[in-house]
């Protein structure tokens, strides 16, 4: 049961670590979802416009509550563009990279070395097409990738780590800046510069993919770039974050595959969280451990929201937790939860650094 | 590159006389100037418009009414007028002057790049991909379009 933290005491990011290397901006990070299991160490990806993959690993210590970071592997030979998404597999063997030079490439975490063992070629016609995000599915048999040409990938792992494309999703009509897999289910939600998010499902005879809902206006919708989306850890409810500076909430309870309907769709807007980012919101993450919900934003800062406590409306509301200012030295790019610790969040920014907070709050 | 320019016949302006700063009163060697408008002007006013041998100033296409700064907050607005309101070359001169006060400004600084409203057909398209950053930044590693970028900022004195 995820422990919810966002009690009604003060709350604080402290500082912990900073990972330099990076020659340029980090536009994401990810943590191994391995992590802290079975005594293994803490493991970090991240991505820069260096055209580079870093993987960083907490040294394992009992000695020092808080032991130091090591950056163990560059990943500096497959990618000719800046390298934009980073994703590691369910069982945290496997990094996917999504890169400006349209390809996507496969890592495998072979001991201590890592090697390039596959790459992927996403191109249509010749055209240029910017991988923007990758995703893995909870079990990780399918891959997910989206690019500026407005398609979503869907490809699946075979046998001999090979990956075969097994569907092509038109629909959008701009870029597409992310791809999400729902948590317990192979549904696929997508974020774009249309302002728009969509939700993906199988055919009921697994034919083929579809779009099953548009979240746009009129009726609920973000009025600029959708930049990012994360599911709490059931899976019942999402959260988008966009340039408008809003983020939204909705209800992700309903399978989309059983839909039915004929109006709307399975997914509801459960409520809009506004007032409080100045600038682009570019990431948002909901903790898969504590309940809270971080972001990212080009105002340099990072914040963290909770449900309201003090809500007694039967609808769902959410307050600000912490607002931290000059989080880096210019936009935050990213920000993610760690798998297991509910303290630990990492987040990243155009000032080519990783850092690592803990998050406290008095109760 | 069209063979065709855009616009064949721009109305060109004189280039205005530098004005002189006023010393500030309390003059201390170790304060940092505030920045104002006219310095970010000073920045962006030599560009050189991709199709004309002018710049963007004597194209009347920035000014430095057209720039707002707010030095506290870290924040530029500028805003820019193409010279006809259809002009395909109006995200190349957006990026040209993002990129040259990336280069020229403290990082700490928010730059936000619009056409001056009501001058484009299609305004709202384009400020939304000249304040994209994934974007530019997708953009600036085409190699052909960075050399046309560099080719705009080469006169530009400062």
């Amino acid at each position: 049961m995820a422990k919810k933290l966002g009690g009604n005491g003060a709350a604080r990011l402290g500082f912990l670590h900073q990972l330099e290397g990076h020659t340029d901006r980090v536009w994401g990070v990810a943590w191994n979802p391995a992590s802290r299991s079975g005594g293994a160490p803490s493991m970090l990806a991240s991505c820069s416009g260096d055209k580079t993959v870093r993987i960083w690993e907490q040294q394992s210590t009992v000695s020092s509550s808080s032991p130091s970071w090591t950056c163990q592997a560059v990943l500096d030979e497959s990618h000719s563009r800046t390298v934009r998404a980073c994703d590691w597999s369910p069982n945290g063997k496997l990094l996917a990279t999504g890169s400006f030079d349209a390809t996507t490439s496969i890592w495998e975490h072979v001991g201590g070395e890592f090697d390039c063992i596959a790459t992927l070629e996403v191109k249509i016609h010749g055209h240029e097409n910017e991988v923007k995000s990758v995703a893995w599915n909870t079990s990780g048999t399918l891959l997910a990738t989206c690019s500026r040409d407005k398609t979503v990938w869907i490809w699946e792992l075979q046998p001999g780590n090979d990956f075969e494309c097994v569907s092509v999703l038109n629909g959008h009509t701009q870029d597409v800046k992310m791809v999400l897999w729902h948590p317990s289910r192979d549904v696929l939600v997508s974020a774009s510069y249309d302002n728009t998010i969509k939700v993906w499902a199988e055919d009921r005879d697994g034919d083929d993919w579809r779009c099953v809902q548009t979240l746009a206006e009129p009726g609920w919708g973000h009025t600029s770039t959708v930049w990012q989306l994360s599911f709490n850890m059931s899976g019942d409810q999402m959260v988008s974050c966009s340039d408008d500076l809003q983020l939204m909430v909705w209800d992700s309870t309903v399978d989309p595959s059983e839909w039915t309907g004929n109006g709307g769709g399975p997914w509801k807007h459960l409520c809009t969280i506004s007032g409080h980012h100045e600038r682009t919101i570019f990431s948002v993450h909901w903790s898969r451990t504590n309940g809270l919900i971080a972001t990212g934003s080009a105002d340099d800062c990072i914040r963290i929201f909770a449900e309201d406590p003090t809500n007694v409306a039967s609808s769902v509301s959410f307050c600000k937790v912490l607002e931290k200012q000059k989080a880096h030295e210019g936009d935050v790019n990213s920000v993610r939860w760690h798998p297991k610790d509910p303290r630990l969040l990492a987040s990243a920014g155009d000032d080519g650094v990783i850092k690592i907070w803990e998050f406290e709050q008095d109760l | 590159m069209a063979s065709q320019l855009i616009n064949a016949n721009p109305v060109v302006h004189e280039r205005k006389a530098r004005s002189v700063r006023q010393p500030t009163s309390a003059h201390d060697d170790l304060a940092v100037e505030p920045i104002d408008s006219l310095e970010v002007f000073d920045h962006v006013r030599d560009i050189k418009d991709p199709e004309h041998p002018y710049t963007l100033e004597q194209l009347n296409v920035v000014s430095e009414d057209s720039i707002a700064v707010d030095d506290k907050r870290s924040h530029v607005l500028i805003t820019f007028t193409p010279t006809v309101e259809h002009c395909s070359m109006a995200t190349l001169i957006g990026l040209c002057i993002r990129v040259k006060l990336m280069q020229s400004l403290p990082p700490r600084f928010k730059i936000d790049i619009k056409v001056s409203p009501g001058s484009h057909a299609s305004e709202v398209a384009v400020n939304k991909q000249l304040n994209d950053k994934e974007r530019v930044a997708a953009a600036l590693e085409n190699p052909n379009l960075s050399q046309m970028v560099d080719e705009c900022l080469a006169s530009s004195e400062e």
